[in-house]
């Protein structure tokens, strides 16, 4: 596949490993910002590539993983209503919320469909005109264009019968926070090259020059990883701190301007809660007061939500890279990907998920097969 | 309208033989363009329905009058026997039916343990309001994959049920097989050494009707891969009498199967993901969808575990098959990591891939 195979290269992704093994001289611990990044180092083994030095923290670039139990939960009450058409992507459906998931309220009756774009959840509402359709709108700046044009459409058609429920979430104020944390350990960012195709990286040169840390614009395949690794161990190994783009095929300085400014027409930035992690000041999206009539939340008053985290799960930890999945004490016993107890158990990008594959893998090495 | 003992449409006139190019469907079926709730009633309406779509479809020479069991004879003494029921959407999909996937899927269930099938039983629960255009060409299909596969249809049940309350037809099949006295054909007859063979391309079934259902189209369709493979089967016997294990890795996928051989025979199996052969356009429409094609189902493919001095032999043999000319070997059965299927990835690492905990989902980005 064309600008798929070439970044696969095994050859050139084992030269590259050996210049990073020969660039380290001390630890480092670098956050991969985004769940798609995490997948694509777990599914392709780069962490086994990498030397032991490098330590690779995964993000809470998860959509899955940061949306608040309190929105799940009103997901869930929404989609039980009789006459809704609950619209969602796939992986949303087996997110825990207090007591249960989209798939139980699917087997229990509501309609709960899965999508592939927001602009199906649209055709959708046109076709049944008697239904209230809703679309489940999360995600970060990546998924935030379409679900916005979505609203936009709708708005455009007079479709009163179309709503969404909106938890999107920023990349920038999280990295803010993340440095802000007392307990942070992080030294550079591998930054999200599919949020930085739309919102461009003119957002972090500010974040560089404030905590004097490295922020690397990378790609999802393997090599692309690769790249991106090795040019944040350059500058830490060089003492610099930079926005470098090592994502340059896809990502522009300035982004899409076009959905920006379709993203600054129907969103507005707010105040966002995020799973595990707590409230972070201007991290998020609502629907601004122009599409108000479009907000799920606002149409559907769902009330009496009282939410029920489990007591044992650390989420919030692992997702700040505080601890490793593995010092969670239901990690791998009460908490599998089978029965999750936090969303990161749930999704195969989030890190405790991961984690649980990947400690298999770490006992396999202690096999010692060769490779 | 003909009547049970006569040639049905479509039968040679000389041979009384069925040519499935020239099959005709018996349409119309009275007054009815729809399945009503008196097909299922075991009135005149539903020995109609037999009378005129089954029976001419599945037993067009039959005279016998239709009991209440179909009597077989069958040789030898081991028979094998399996049941499975058929409720995909859409029932029409590129490559295939609900109608030929269930015989197709039965047929593959006796092969797998190395026998010969003989006989498929056929249930079908019907939907009130279902076009009977479209369970004509349904029973056809199947009536058609029954005829090549040499297997015959020999009794059936139909039942309707409200509108709303099924999705067009369910089908389930039970399938009878003869098996050789000495063949011993098992998951649990992996060890380590062993090969891992993979008889083509993987994903086709799986993309196709994901494609199909969600309206999603990729450079050139995607059709299912659906297909009998008992004579892959024979002619991989017939080169290698030995075969240790093989399975039709169905929904789950190659690592569902491979993941269940791995806990059955307690030993662990090691692939390497490069060499798994995988359409450009499945790949494709896997990418586009956060999709693993090492998860999704199969319909017409095969997998074989053979002793190491047997491997070559065996890839011949499925090679020189229509339905094996993309064989491959994908790995080895080993003596680490018991219960565990471990791929040996594009960069030269490994990863653990565990059994799909319920059906794969999309990633949302």
């Amino acid at each position: 596949m064309k600008y798929l195979t070439e970044f696969r290269d095994g050859e050139v992704a084992q030269r590259m490993a050996a210049e990073i093994r020969q660039l380290t001289t001390r630890p480092w611990a670098i956050m991969e910002v985004c769940g798609g990044q995490t997948h694509s180092i777990l599914r392709n083994g780069i962490d086994q590539l990498l030397p032991s030095e490098i330590e690779l923290i995964h993000g809470p670039g998860c959509p899955v993983c940061v949306t608040p139990l309190e929105v799940i939960d009103q997901a869930l009450a929404i989609a039980a209503q009789a006459g809704v058409i609950f619209c969602s992507f796939g992986d949303m459906l087996r997110v825990p919320g207090s007591e249960k998931d989209l798939f139980r309220v699917k087997s229990e009756g509501g309609d709960v469909r899965v999508v592939y774009s927001p602009l199906d959840a649209v055709a959708l509402a046109r076709q049944h005109p008697d239904r209230e359709v809703v679309f489940f709108g999360i995600g970060f700046e990546t998924t935030a264009p379409a679900n916005a044009m979505a609203v936009h459409v709708a708005r455009r058609e007079g479709l009163r019968n179309f709503s969404m429920l909106v938890s999107h979430v920023l990349v920038p104020p999280a990295i803010d926070a993340i440095m802000r944390s007392p307990a942070n350990r992080v030294q550079a960012f591998l930054a999200a090259g599919h949020v930085c195709s739309v919102m461009g990286f003119w957002q972090y040169p500010p974040l560089v020059k404030q905590h004097q840390v490295p922020i690397v614009i990378t790609g999802f395949e393997p090599l692309d990883v690769l790249d991106g690794i090795l040019r944040t161990v350059r500058q830490l190994e060089r003492g610099e701190a930079a926005v470098e783009n090592a994502y340059a095929r896809v990502v522009t300085f300035d982004g899409n301007r076009t959905a920006q400014a379709l993203l600054e027409d129907v969103f507005a930035v707010g105040d966002r809660a995020w799973r595990g992690i707590g409230l972070i000041p201007q991290s998020g999206w609502h629907l601004s007061a122009a599409y108000r009539d479009y907000d799920a939340a606002h149409r559907f008053s769902v009330t009496g939500i009282r939410t029920q985290e489990s007591p044992l799960c650390r989420s919030g930890d692992v997702l700040q890279g505080t601890i490793k999945p593995t010092a969670c004490s239901a990690f791998g016993a009460q908490c599998t990907p089978r029965t999750p107890l936090g969303a990161t158990m749930v999704s195969t990008e989030g890190a405790c998920a991961a984690y649980f594959n990947y400690g298999r893998t770490v006992q396999l090495e202690r096999l010692t097969i060769t490779r | 309208m003909s009547v049970a003992t006569t040639p049905a449409a479509g039968a040679h006139p000389e041979t009384g033989h069925i040519t499935m190019d020239t099959w005709v469907c018996p349409l119309p079926l009275r007054d009815y363009p729809a399945i009503v709730m008196g097909h299922g009633g075991g009135g005149q309406l539903s020995a109609e329905l037999v009378q005129h779509l089954f029976r001419p479809a599945f037993a067009p020479n039959a005279t016998d009058a239709l009991g209440d069991a179909a009597v077989l004879s069958l040789p030898g003494t081991r028979i094998a026997c399996t049941t499975d029921t058929f409720v995909v959407q859409p029932l029409e999909f590129p490559g295939g039916t609900i109608g030929s996937l269930a015989v197709h899927g039965t047929v593959n269930d006796l092969a797998m343990v190395g026998a010969r099938p003989i006989a498929i039983t056929a249930g079908f629960v019907l939907e009130e309001g279902l076009p009977m255009a479209q369970l004509a060409r349904i029973v056809r299909d199947m009536a058609r994959a029954a005829h090549d596969a040499g297997v015959r249809i020999v009794c059936g049940d139909t039942k309707v049920v409200e509108r709303g309350h099924g999705d067009g037809v369910y089908i389930n099949t039970t399938g009878i097989g003869a098996l050789a006295e000495n063949l011993h054909i098992g998951p649990e007859r992996a060890r380590p050494g062993d090969v891992v063979l993979l008889s083509g391309h993987i994903g086709d079934h799986g993309m196709a009707i994901m494609s199909r259902r969600e309206g999603l189209e990729f450079g050139s369709p995607i059709a299912s891969d659906s297909a009998a493979l008992h004579t892959l089967v024979a002619d991989l016997l017939a080169a290698v009498p030995d075969v240790h294990v093989l399975r039709d890795p169905t929904r789950g996928g190659v690592a569902a199967s491979l993941n269940e051989i791995a806990g059955d025979a307690g030993v662990g199996i090691a692939i390497d993901e490069q060499v798994v052969p995988v359409r450009a356009t499945v790949r494709a429409a896997c990418e586009v969808l956060g999709l693993d094609p090492l998860f999704v189902a199969n319909e017409g493919k095969l997998l074989a575990i053979v002793p190491p001095e047997c491997a070559e032999r065996a890839l011949e043999a499925m090679r020189a098959h229509a339905l094996g000319t993309q064989a491959a070997i994908i790995g080895h059965v080993v003596a680490d990591h018991p219960g565990m299927l471990v791929a040996r990835t594009g960069l030269g690492a490994r990863r653990v891939i565990t059994m799909p905990i319920g059906e794969q989902l999309p990633r949302i980005c």
